[in-house]
């Protein structure tokens, strides 16, 4: 019995031994290729802003990449998260569990984002979130695994609220998507009012996924606010500006500030229809030379021109992707410590660098839709405004509750 | 200021008028329902997709072809309707004989198709369609700004309400339809081809659907799941109303837009599912619906 024991100690000790050895050889990317899962609303209300589009731009980063990494090929998946959080948590874990991947890219919904990276937490898979809202990604709902790239709540309501507010408009009236995403834009919408002079003067909070927008509009113009903020989303936003129009509010001397707001939207609204709104984003595909050569590419691929999203996944795809490169390692720990220490320059961010709380700090931009008669081609919606700084536009790090955050 | 319930009098109204014209428009949708179901016992869940289709027919219409949207009106019905057709003639009828179960399945998952389709297409964030120069603007009622265009969608759903109501009720053709769907074998006998009548009133409530879907495009965005939302609630309106029942589906129509209406000012939150809560009540009070004629 007791030599059973020691064989048995020597044999667990042996394999450990092994395995050591293994990595000591520097065959760190494990099983001898680069797994990446692409995880998005792939069918639903957010497919457009990433979606099918958003694996298009992944796979651009790795063909521009050289299509292998340390010499091992690199391969790609891809899943609908369905926006459901159960979906993507389940996925996710199948991912790192079965198929051993390495790295997963996307993550739309904030709820999708938030249960995937829960998931991935304390695992060697590195999530990249680029197409959630909610800026608690990065405060209570941080971990060491993922990086929060594109954008966030908090510089949305700081670039289009505190304009607004600039330009006089010093009542509000909200109107709110009744879900996670509405609740956190609201109230840093709020905050920013609020600081600014301004006062929340009602609102009212609809279903998600809501057709008719009649009744709220009508309340509110009732409430004789200066401005009617739109804390909404995607098909939500859009069907608020075509009524906020049809209603006269605008007529009525109302301004209307849509607070998240993508291009993809603003594509579907038309220039007739958007134009005049404020709106903040991560990225423009015009906003320079750099941007448009690659969404010039993109549209080559696409027949669309890319949203800030889409820009954020082949950005942050290429960072990690150098990240493996230069480590040799495909372990999120290892990657992401190479990724906070090296400053992102490329045609999404300069001087882009990531924070210990796995924010990714980059100036954002506050855009005016163009007239029809400033507008030359069908995508051709914004003009910037103001250039964000980073530092001013993002939730600075001593109001953080993230716990990595010392 | 007047308050009616803690709310100004002039909102309460302009409120009450917005429910109208929403339940106008559930009216019209939940007609073409009804008559499929009272008629042909099929329960027609494709109808969300067919709205869509008559929006995006309208759409196309204008973006390849340039015909307008006085054009459109007709002949977006008329193209879906056929399109109907080709589901009764090909699908549904093979299934006529079995439980109305595998009718409500293939339907459904005709949607389905439909709308993937269209997703993979066109995308979800949808394409505008403006509204009629005729149409344009609005008029200051006192207690609101009621624009024509909305005024314009009451007017002509409850034209076609009433046109449809009295088709099927008071005419002679309607009374052959009924009497088809009653005792198919004893029309035939008496010359009557029953089989087409069926095809043609599948065909007729899918152009209503599509009827509905123009009417919508200029007020909502042209997407290929506008009709997936719309399509649970005119079916709770419809099983409010009393399966099958043509007055029952117009009535409870305009009622819950009203209810709808109303509580989007009292309590937005549950916008969404009051209608369903009374769906509950109606169906443990009253199964066969508000204006069913028990089962």
């Amino acid at each position: 019995m007791k030599m059973m024991k020691t064989a048995l100690a020597t044999a667990i000790v042996s394999t450990l031994f092994m395995g050591a050895t293994a990595h000591a050889d520097g065959h760190k990317i494990s099983d001898n290729e680069l797994r990446i899962g692409y995880l998005a609303d792939m069918s639903g209300t957010y497919r457009d802003l990433a979606g099918p589009n958003g694996e298009e731009a992944l796979k651009m980063a790795i063909e521009d990449f050289g299509g292998k990494v340390k010499g091992k090929n690199i391969t790609v998946m891809s899943a609908d998260d369905r926006n459901s959080p159960d979906v993507a948590s389940s996925t996710v874990r199948e991912w790192i569990e079965s198929d051993k991947v390495d790295m997963v890219q996307g993550l739309v919904a904030s709820s999708v984002s938030i249960a995937s990276t829960k998931v991935m937490n304390g695992t060697d898979t590195m999530g990249l979130v680029n197409g959630s809202a909610a800026s608690s990604i990065t405060n209570e709902h941080c971990t060491p695994n993922h990086i929060h790239w594109t954008y966030d709540t908090y510089p949305l309501a700081n670039g289009t609220a505190s304009a607004v507010v600039a330009e006089g408009g010093k009542t509000w009236f909200m109107v709110t998507a009744d879900y996670a995403f509405g609740h956190a834009l609201e109230s840093d919408v709020t905050r920013v009012v609020e600081s600014n002079g301004g006062e929340i003067v009602g609102g009212v909070r609809h279903p998600l996924s809501t057709d008719d927008f009649s009744s709220y509009m009508l309340q509110a113009q009732a409430s004789g606010a200066d401005v009617v903020g739109l804390a909404n989303a995607g098909g939500d936003t859009v069907n608020s500006i075509i009524t906020a129009g049809e209603f006269g509010l605008a007529q009525a001397g109302q301004t209307v500030a849509a607070l998240l707001l993508f291009l993809t939207d603003v594509h579907a609204l038309g220039a007739e229809t958007a134009q005049g709104i404020q709106l903040t984003t991560g990225w423009y595909w015009d906003k320079d030379a750099e941007a448009r050569a690659w969404a010039d590419r993109f549209y080559d691929r696409t027949g669309a021109r890319p949203s800030m999203v889409h820009a954020g996944i082949y950005s942050s795809t290429m960072h990690y992707l150098k990240g493996v490169e230069a480590t040799g390692s495909d372990k999120a720990a290892d990657v992401r410590a190479w990724m906070a220490d090296n400053e992102i320059n490329d045609m999404f961010a300069k001087g882009g660098y990531v924070r210990e709380d796995g924010r990714m700090v980059h100036d954002m931009y506050l855009a005016e839709v163009k007239t029809p008669a400033e507008s030359k081609s069908d995508w051709d919606l914004y003009k910037i405004v103001r250039t964000i700084p980073g530092d001013e536009a993002f939730r600075p790090l001593s109001q953080s509750k993230c716990s990595l955050v010392k | 200021m007047t308050m009616i319930f803690g709310v100004p009098a002039a909102a309460f109204y302009g409120q009450l008028l917005l429910g109208l014209i929403n339940g106008a428009f559930y009216a019209l949708l939940s007609l073409g329902l009804a008559v499929i179901f009272g008629l042909l016992k099929i329960i027609n869940f494709a109808h969300g997709a067919q709205y869509m289709l008559g929006a995006f027919a309208a759409y196309l219409l204008l973006e390849t072809l340039g015909i307008n949207y006085w054009v459109a009106l007709f002949l977006a019905p008329i193209i879906v309707g056929a399109l109907g057709v080709v589901i009764e003639r090909f699908l549904l009828r093979r299934i006529t004989h079995i439980d109305h179960i595998y009718g409500l399945l293939l339907t459904f998952g005709l949607a389905l198709v439909i709308q993937g389709t269209f997703t993979n297409w066109f995308g979800v964030s949808g394409s505008r369609y403006p509204v009629p120069e005729a149409l344009q603007g609005g008029i200051n009622l006192g207690f609101m700004y009621l624009p024509i265009y909305r005024a314009w969608i009451v007017a002509v759903a409850l034209v076609v309400c009433f046109a449809v109501w009295f088709l099927i009720e008071k005419t002679k053709l309607g009374g052959y339809l009924r009497a088809g769907t009653e005792n198919s074998a004893l029309m035939q006998a008496f010359g009557v081809n029953v089989p087409l009548l069926v095809t043609l009133t599948y065909g007729f409530g899918v152009g209503l659907a599509a009827l509905g879907g123009v009417l919508a495009a200029p007020v909502y965005s042209v997407s290929p799941d506008m009709g997936s939302n719309l399509l649970i609630v005119v079916f709770a309106v419809v099983v409010i109303g009393g399966m099958g029942s043509i007055v029952g589906a117009i009535l409870t129509g305009l009622m819950m837009g009203i209810v709808e209406g109303l509580t989007k000012v009292y309590y937005p939150e549950a916008s969404s599912v009051v209608i369903f809560l009374v769906m509950i009540i109606v169906l443990l009070v009253r199964p066969s619906g508000l204006f069913g004629k028990g089962t």
